[in-house]
């Protein structure tokens, strides 16, 4: 199981077979990648830069891979979240999660980033042929996080 | 008492600080009592008390207005996040 900050890319596939290497007991690895997309709210986006909370960035997205645990019967987990400048087609978010069988691979990783999406303190800011600006968190983030509480 | 208290994304640029190490009167002793406190400051800072967007952590957990501070607490202030 791991969380990592970083400012350098990940690759999708190493961080796959790290996961699994050596065992026998894996049924089922669900994975998430977030990338940077050209448009947002309308407008051509050039780059984005990530801030984030050193320090509580590592034990918000700690919290929430423990409370994915507690919630299913999972294998392991990895997030691996980047900050700093990132330019449209670059990755943002990992998420893996392994277990015996699909259905806690799966639910736990959509539980994950939603979780990480209202939890998690990494703030974007776009630039726009306008300027740059800082995104505004969306009302349908909140709502996925409360469909948890219902399920 | 004193506490160090972060600012962050638009707030930070709007305030024009990211961290200060702030010596609190007496009585100033939660998450919202420090809010009303740093609005005393007038101008842009007028808005702390009364953004209800406005998120807080102490000591890099999520706090809500209740949230008891204390000498050398970390308090971080910060609009809703939009990560992943």
């Amino acid at each position: 199981m791991g969380v990592r900050v970083q400012e350098e890319a990940f690759d999708v596939g190493r961080e796959l077979a790290a996961l699994t290497a050596g065992r026998v007991d894996v049924g089922a690895v669900a994975s998430f990648v977030g990338l940077v997309r050209d448009r947002n709210d309308g407008q051509g986006i050039s780059a984005m830069t990530l801030e984030h909370y050193p320090g509580m960035t590592q034990s918000a997205l700690e919290d929430i891979v423990e409370q994915a645990k507690s919630r299913w019967d999972l294998l392991d987990v990895l997030v691996v979240h980047r900050y700093g400048r990132l330019v449209p087609g670059d990755s943002i978010v990992l998420v893996l999660v392994s277990s015996a069988h699909r259905g806690e691979a799966f639910s736990a990783c959509e539980f994950v980033m939603d979780f990480l999406k209202t939890n998690a303190p990494f703030w974007k800011k776009e630039v726009t042929p306008d300027g740059a600006r800082w995104v505004e968190a969306r009302e349908s983030d909140a709502a996925a996080v409360q469909r948890w509480d219902a399920s | 008492m004193s506490v160090r208290i972060l600012f962050f994304a638009s707030l930070r640029e709007k305030l024009g600080v990211g961290a200060e190490d702030v010596s609190l009167p007496d009585g100033v002793d939660t998450v919202g009592k420090l809010r009303e406190f740093l609005a005393q400051r007038g101008g842009d800072w007028s808005s702390i008390s009364v953004d209800t967007r406005l998120r807080a952590a102490v000591n890099q957990r999520m706090a809500d207005a209740t949230m008891p501070v204390g000498e050398g607490d970390e308090v971080a202030f910060f609009p809703p996040v939009t990560g992943g």
